[in-house]
C-alpha cells in the first residue's frame, strides 16, 4: 500500500512541478512556453527526475550493483554501435557505404549483435576455455575467479552443481540455441514456403488442401502445441537425448511452417497474376523455373523481414520449451535450460550479485540477439515500405 | 439486421468446426504415441490377459473413429477421463478415487489462471491504452522513440527473462512482494493479489507492449483522415481531437487488439506460471508433460486450444459488431 502512496505523491508532485516550470518559463514570453501544454511540461519534468534518480543511484547508492551493470552494458553497446556504423560509412565498398549512411543507431546496434553473435556460435570450440560436456572434481565453483570467497581463476564465472565450467557452456550455448533456431526456422521456410508459392501457382483443390491444413494447425496456441507433441516425441525417442532434440527441430519446423505459408502464399498470390510469369507461361516453362526464378526473387523482401521475425519466434519457442525443460536435451549446453538449473541463485543477489546475475546473462543473451533481430527486420521494414522520417 | 446476425451465425459456425476439427488433430496426436492407456496404467511388468482386460474395460480394442467420438461424447459430458499419475497415487494410498478424475484436477487451478488472467488484464488494458494514446499523441517525440524501444525490447525478451528481472528487483533486492505464489484455497482476497501481483506484472510486461504497439498504430492510422484535420483546424486541442474524434472511431480495432491479446495470455501463462510455481492450469499441463500423464495434457491442451478460439471468434465477432458499415446495411 505504501508503494501506491509513493507513486500517486510522486505524480503528484511531479504535476505541480510542470505547472511551476511551466509558470517559470512564460514569464520569460517565448512563445514556447505559452503554446506549451501541461503534459508536456509533466514530460520534461518526469524525463529530469529520472535522470537525476539515474545519477543518485548510480553515484550514491552502494547497493544498486545491477543498475550500474545495466547503465555501463547500455552504454558500451551504444558506443559500440556507434563506432560500428562510423565504421561502415567510412570503409568497405561504396553500397554498404551509403546503407550505413542511412542507417539509425538501433539498427547498427541489431547488426553488430548479429554479427558478434554469429562469430560466438561459429568459434565456440576455439573461443571456449573448456568443453561444453567436461566435468571438473571442483562443483560450484562461484564467479568472479577470486580464490578467498570460493572462486577459481581458472572458472570466471565458475561452474555448476555437477562441476561444468559456465563460461564455456555460455559460448557453446551460442552455437546450440542459435544453431539449432536458425536450421529449425531454415527448415520452415523451406517447407512452408515452398508449399505456399505451389498452392499460389496450382491454386485449385491442392491450395484448399493446403490451406485448410494450415487453418486447423493454426487455430492451437503454437506454444501449446509444441508441448503436445513434445509429449509425444518423448515418448517416441525413449532414452536417446539426441533424437528428441530432432524431433523437436522437426516439430517447430512444422508448426512455424504453418505462417511461413500464408505470407508465401499471400505474397505468391500477388506475383502470379503479373503478366511476365503470363509470359514465362507461355514459353512453356516448368514449375521449378516459375517458383524458383520468377517467383522467390520478386517475393525476398518480404521473406527476408518474415525470416528475421520468425527466426525471433523459433528461438523464444525453443527457449522457452528448454526452459520448461522439454526442449533441448543434456548434455547440450543451452540457455534455456541454464536460466532454468541456475534459477535459485537469484536469491543471493543481496550477497554476490555475480551469482545472481548468472541465470540472467543466459535469459538476457537469449533477449539480446531476439532484440537485435528485432531491429533490424523493423529497419528493414521501415527502409522498404519507403518511409523516411 | 438479417445480413449482421447472418455473418455472426456464420463466424460461430465456423469456430465451432474449428474446434471439432481441433479436437480431431488433438485425439489424433494422442493416438500416435507407441502403446496404449493399458500398457501405460499396467507398466513394464504387465501380462498380456491384463492388458486385453483392460482394453477391454476402456474400450479401447475399438476402432479410432468409435473411440474418437466416444471420447467427444465424454468430454461434452464434462467426463475428462482419468489422471495417470493420480490414478497410481490413488491405488497407492487408497485415497478417494473421486480426487483421480481431470476434472477434479484441472478445476481448482482452472479458476486460478483465469484469476491470474484477470488481473494482468485489469492492470495491462488501462495501462497500454493510455500509453497507446499517449504515444499516438506525442508520435515521434522522444517519448515515443523511447517507448517504441522498451516495447520493441518487452515482446522480444522471453517471459522468463522478464521474469526474472522483476523477480531480482520486487522480491530479492527490495522485498515488496513475494516471488512465489502459493496460493491455496480459503485464501482471504488482499493476500491473493499480493501473491498475484508479480506474476501478473510479468504478464503485464509482455501484453502491454503489444497492446500499446496496436493501439498508437490503430489511431495514427486515423489521425490521416479528413475529419479529423477539419477537428483540427477548428481549433481544438489534440488531446481532445484524439478522445473526442479518433477514439471512438478507433474502437473497433482497440477491441480487436484487446481481444487477440487476451488469447496471447494463454499462451504466456504457461512459462510464467512455471517461473513463479503459480498453482495453474499452465504448470499442470508442463508437468503433465514431463510424466506424459496423457489424459491431463489432452485436457489441458483441448481447453488452451478451446478458450483460444473463443477469444479469436470474439475478437471477429466484436470487431464486425463494432462496424457501423454493417450494423446499419441500407
Amino acid at each position: 500500500m505504501n508503494v501506491v502512496v509513493g507513486l500517486v505523491a510522486c505524480v503528484g508532485f511531479l504535476v505541480l512541478a510542470a505547472w511551476v516550470f511551466r509558470f517559470a518559463g512564460r514569464l520569460s514570453g517565448r512563445t514556447y512556453f505559452r503554446d506549451m501544454e501541461l503534459t508536456t511540461a509533466f514530460g520534461w519534468m518526469l524525463s529530469v527526475f529520472v535522470a537525476f534518480w539515474g545519477v543518485y543511484l548510480y553515484i550514491f547508492v552502494e547497493s544498486a550493483v545491477f543498475f550500474r551493470w545495466a547503465v555501463q552494458g547500455f552504454v558500451v553497446f551504444a558506443i559500440a554501435a556507434w563506432l560500428f556504423r562510423l565504421l561502415g560509412r567510412n570503409l568497405g565498398p561504396g553500397g554498404t557505404r551509403r546503407l550505413f549512411r542511412q542507417m539509425p543507431l538501433t539498427a547498427s546496434f541489431g547488426i553488430l549483435i548479429i554479427l558478434l553473435y554469429a562469430i560466438l556460435a561459429i568459434f565456440a570450440g576455439v573461443l571456449a576455455p573448456h568443453g561444453q560436456e567436461e566435468i571438473f572434481a571442483k562443483v560450484n565453483v562461484l564467479p568472479g575467479g577470486d580464490p578467498a570467497i570460493g572462486g577459481d581463476p581458472a572458472h570466471p564465472l565458475g561452474t555448476d552443481q555437477i562441476g561444468r565450467d559456465l563460461l564455456s557452456r555460455l559460448i557453446y550455448g551460442a552455437q546450440n540455441t542459435v544453431g539449432i533456431a536458425f536450421a529449425t526456422t531454415l527448415i520452415a521456410f523451406l517447407l512452408g514456403g515452398t508449399l505456399g508459392f505451389l498452392a499460389a501457382t496450382l491454386g485449385g483443390w491442392l491450395d484448399q488442401l493446403l490451406s485448410r491444413m494450415v487453418d486447423v494447425l493454426m487455430a492451437i496456441p503454437s506454444l501449446i502445441f509444441a508441448l503436445l507433441l513434445m509429449t509425444i516425441a518423448s515418448a517416441w525417442a525413449g532414452s536417446q537425448p539426441h533424437l528428441l532434440t530432432i524431433y523437436m527441430i522437426l516439430i517447430i519446423a512444422v508448426i512455424d511452417s504453418t505462417r511461413v505459408f500464408r505470407l508465401a502464399r499471400a505474397v505468391g498470390g500477388n506475383i502470379v497474376v503479373m503478366d511476365y510469369i503470363e509470359a514465362a507461361k507461355l514459353r512453356g516453362e516448368g514449375m521449378g523455373y516459375l517458383i524458383f526464378k520468377e517467383i522467390l526473387p520478386n517475393a525476398t523482401a518480404p521473406l527476408l523481414a518474415e525470416f528475421g521475425l520468425r527466426f525471433c519466434f523459433v528461438f523464444l519457442t525453443i527457449a522457452s520449451l528448454s526452459f520448461l525443460g522439454v526442449g533441448i536435451q543434456p548434455p547440450l549446453a543451452d540457455w534455456g535450460t541454464m536460466v532454468r538449473d541456475l534459477s535459485q541463485f537469484i536469491n543471493f543477489a543481496a550477497f554476490s550479485p555475480l551469482t545472481a546475475a548468472l541465470p540472467l546473462m543466459a535469459a538476457g543473451a537469449i533477449a539480446l540477439l531476439t532484440v537485435a533481430v528485432n531491429f533490424v527486420v523493423d529497419w528493414m521494414l521501415h527502409r522498404s515500405s519507403g518511409l523516411k522520417e | 439486421m438479417g445480413a449482421l446476425s447472418r455473418i455472426v451465425l456464420h463466424r460461430l459456425f465456423l469456430g465451432l468446426l474449428t474446434l471439432f476439427v481441433v479436437s480431431i488433430v488433438i485425439f489424433t496426436a494422442v493416438n500416435m504415441l507407441p502403446g496404449d492407456f493399458a500398457q501405460a496404467i499396467l507398466g513394464q511388468g504387465a501380462t498380456p490377459e491384463a492388458v486385453t482386460a483392460i482394453r477391454r474395460d476402456l474400450g479401447l480394442d475399438q476402432p479410432p473413429v468409435t473411440r474418437y467420438f466416444q471420447w467427444l461424447a465424454d468430454v461434452l459430458h464434462g467426463d475428462l477421463g482419468t489422471s495417470f499419475a493420480q490414478a497410481n497415487f490413488v491405488s497407492f494410498t487408497g485415497s478417494d478415487a473421486e480426487k483421480a478424475s481431470v476434472l477434479a484436477q484441472i478445476g481448482p487451478r482452472f479458476a486460478n489462471t483465469m484469476f491470474l488472467a484477470g488481473v494482468t488484464a485489469a492492470i495491462a488494458v488501462p495501462v497500454s491504452l493510455t500509453l497507446g494514446i499517449l504515444a499516438a499523441l506525442y508520435r515521434n517525440s522522444a517519448f515515443d522513440k523511447v517507448a517504441n524501444v522498451f516495447t520493441l525490447s518487452s515482446i522480444s525478451s522471453p517471459e522468463f527473462f522478464l521474469a526474472y528481472i522483476l523477480i531480482l528487483f520486487l522480491a530479492v533486492l527490495n522485498p515488496l512482494l513475494p516471488s512465489l505464489s502459493n496460493i491455496y484455497d480459503g485464501m482471504g482476497l488482499g493476500e491473493r493479489l499480493e501473491k498475484t501481483l508479480l506474476p501478473a506484472l510479468t504478464l503485464t510486461l509482455v501484453v502491454t507492449a503489444h497492446m500499446m504497439r496496436m493501439t498508437r498504430a490503430a489511431i495514427i492510422n486515423l489521425l490521416a483522415s479528413p475529419y479529423i484535420e477539419m477537428a483540427r483546424l477548428k481549433g481544438m486541442s489534440p488531446m481532445r481531437v484524439i478522445v473526442r474524434h479518433a477514439l471512438p472511431n478507433a474502437l473497433a480495432p482497440i477491441i480487436n487488439v484487446i481481444a487477440l491479446n487476451l488469447a496471447y495470455l494463454i499462451t504466456g501463462v504457461v512459462v510464467v506460471e512455471v517461473v513463479f510455481v503459480y498453482p495453474g492450469i499452465g504448470q499442470l499441463f508442463v508437468d503433465s508433460v514431463k510424466i506424459r500423464d496423457i489424459p491431463v495434457v489432452q485436457a489441458c491442451c483441448l481447453i488452451f486450444a478451446g478458450a483460444y478460439i473463443l477469444l479469436n471468434l470474439l475478437a471477429d465477432i466484436l470487431s464486425i459488431l463494432s462496424n457501423p458499415r454493417l450494423r446499419h446495411p441500407k
